[in-house]
């Protein structure tokens, strides 16, 4: 694991301030991911969690502070630029596309990647076809890396909800990222889809080494898989490290993971 | 039969992607479309007439659903657009002395210019309230039509030449048919690509889920923006035709009323949906005709109210599309698909 220290960059967050009227979510918040680390945001509810990956993909504009990717300056570039260079996400609350087939929303996971306009679209045949054939393979590769065959011409909406999940995490892989953003992938799943969710979420950073950054309240899966974490209390960063440097920090310990609880990590 | 392979024996991604997917279908679409092409000779003028109506209704309810039923975006202003491409046609022709060929698609690609003016809204206004600022575009469009003496020739309308190729004239009833329903042929193609290729599947998507296909990389404003001079083109090509059809256009024809009834043909057809479009286009093209005859019938049965249930038809017409939309909300293309699950297990119920 400490082999990741010594990797380059990828994510540099530089004092992110995010107010809402108010009421501030995100305080001067800095931290950097590493290329192909799982790094984790925990907190308790409120804490600004999601508040900061919207920032990171661009829903929300922080009003100071720095998000650079791959060298890049990204904090006011729209959600759609960022997805060019290399950002994808799922949400907390399904956000998939309900009317279409599980294969279309994966297929405009490649939007990004594929070149037919308009007048092409319209006539289809020639290169057209070509191309949605060759995008259609690789979209069937991540059907299969899934393990979501049988459900590949379901309309979305008539899933459960165990799958449609699998399938959002399919359509942001479907993008080819380099980046993953990840909104509690595991809520609302039984422990087996839970270990199916971890299996594929290791499988994804190991084999197509694509970083994530999860935020994820079930901290037997977080300490579990996270090369690095970093704790937020009221929009304000309490803790960083190793998952066992922030199990032992009695800061953590106080505002989330629990005093003499230590069975926070029982599963 | 409709019996189809009883297992899935497709190879090849090309074969599963085909919108055709059995021998049957192919053939029943291919039969159907030679009878197209056969209709005008075994029926009479009126119903060959009134098949030109319903190509052009075919077009234009594409055109709205395209901005309304797969993008989302309600557009009141289908009517005004329209008549922009009928204006615009006629100009073409008349004062730049172009051939109909090159004028339609030049019509078309005007009224688009146009619809994507009065899309620009779309960038800030979602639901209702783009929907009262596409009422305006109706409006200023209606206005400019009385108003543009030049070009439209105010409230007396003004003439449309009729298309030629050679020394061939488009003005009999057979000529209009076959060019409507080429076009409206080609028009249902087009939809049908676009929406299994990269911009009709953006647009269901900032339809689905505005926030997350943005995520996506799908560029909000292009696509809606799209959308609109997309559907206006559709417009436009329709207003073109119905020029055609009539010899002669004038402002009274494109009013809020025909939006209206765009709208209701893709919702009683079905939303976001290219077969629903076509029955919408030809249900909201048909019930009107058969009331007029129904009520025709009643009125001379019984003469002495025979004005009173003339005066019904509006009344029954408001029922009936009423009716439609408590028992068939998902329109027409939802029933169709019912209807042919059915038949494909009949007699078995599973």
């Amino acid at each position: 694991m400490t082999s990741s220290l010594e990797r380059p960059v990828q994510l540099a967050v530089e004092n992110i301030s995010l107010r809402f009227g108010g009421v501030m979510a995100l305080g001067g918040l800095g931290f950097s991911v590493r290329n192909g680390e799982i790094f984790s945001i925990i907190g308790p509810n409120g804490a600004g969690k999601t508040s900061m990956l919207n920032c990171i993909s661009g829903r929300y504009q922080p009003q100071r502070g720095t998000i650079s990717f791959d060298g890049h300056d990204i904090t006011h570039r729209p959600p759609a630029a960022r997805a060019r260079l290399g950002i994808a996400r799922t949400f907390q609350n399904i956000a998939l596309f309900k009317g279409m087939s599980v294969l279309d929303n994966l297929l405009i996971g490649r939007h990004i990647h594929l070149k037919s306009g308009l007048l092409r679209g319209g006539f289809y045949f020639g290169p057209c076809q070509k191309e949605e054939i060759e995008h259609r393979r690789i979209v069937e590769d991540i059907v299969d890396f899934l393990e979501i065959e049988h459900i590949r011409k379901r309309i979305v909406g008539t899933l459960a909800y165990g799958l449609q999940k699998r399938v959002e995490l399919a359509r942001a892989l479907a993008l080819n990222p380099k980046l993953i953003l990840l909104d509690e992938p595991m809520a609302g799943m039984n422990l087996e889809e839970t270990e199916d969710m971890v299996r594929f979420i290791l499988d994804i950073n190991q084999e197509r080494g694509i970083t994530v950054i999860l935020v994820e309240h079930d901290m037997g899966v977080v300490m579990d898989i996270s090369d690095h974490l970093v704790v937020l209390n009221f929009g304000e960063k309490i803790g960083e490290g190793s998952p066992d440097e922030v199990q032992a920090d009695p800061e953590v310990i106080k505002a989330y993971l629990g005093g003499e609880d230590s069975v926070f990590l029982g599963r | 039969m409709s019996v189809a392979h009883c297992g899935d024996f497709r190879q090849s991604y090309r074969d599963d992607m085909k919108v055709l997917e059995t021998r049957f279908v192919r053939v029943s679409v291919g039969a159907f479309l030679v009878l197209l092409y056969i209709f005008p000779l075994l029926a009479s003028n009126y119903l060959t007439s009134t098949m030109t109506t319903i190509g052009i209704a075919v077009i234009g309810a594409l055109g709205i659903n395209i901005v309304t039923g797969y993008t989302g975006q309600i557009s009141l202003g289908q009517g005004a657009f329209m008549g922009v491409g009928a204006f615009a046609c006629s100009y073409f022709m008349r004062i730049a002395h172009l051939p109909f060929w090159i004028a339609m698609p030049l019509a078309g690609l005007a009224t688009a210019a146009v619809g994507m003016v009065f899309g620009l809204p779309s960038a800030r206004l979602k639901g209702l309230y783009l929907a009262i600022a596409t009422l305006a575009a109706q409006f200023i469009l209606q206005y400019l039509f009385i108003h543009m003496d030049a070009v439209t020739g105010g409230s007396n309308g003004i003439q449309f030449p009729p298309p030629e190729i050679g020394s061939f004239v488009f003005d009999g009833d057979r000529s209009k048919y076959y060019l409507t329903i080429t076009v409206a042929i080609s028009a249902v193609l087009f939809t049908t690509n676009l929406m299994r290729s990269r911009d009709g599947r953006a647009f269901i998507a900032v339809r689905d889920h505005h926030l997350s296909a943005e995520i996506m990389g799908v560029h909000l404003f292009k696509y809606r923006l799209l959308s609109f001079s997309v559907s206006a083109f559709y417009a436009g090509i329709a207003g073109s035709l119905w020029g055609v059809y009539t010899g002669y256009i004038s402002a009274e024809h494109f009013t809020l009323t025909e939006s209206i009834n765009y709208l209701a043909m893709i919702i009683i057809g079905g939303l976001g949906s290219v077969l629903g479009s076509i029955f919408g286009a030809v249900f909201m093209t048909l019930l009107p005709q058969f009331l007029t005859v129904g009520t025709g019938a009643l009125a001379q049965i019984f003469p002495k109210i025979g004005f009173l249930i003339m005066s019904l038809k509006d009344g029954v017409f408001g029922i009936i599309v009423i009716l439609f939309l408590i028992f068939e909300p998902d329109g027409l293309a939802h029933r169709w698909r019912l209807i042919k699950a059915y038949w494909k297990l009949y007699p078995f119920s599973y």
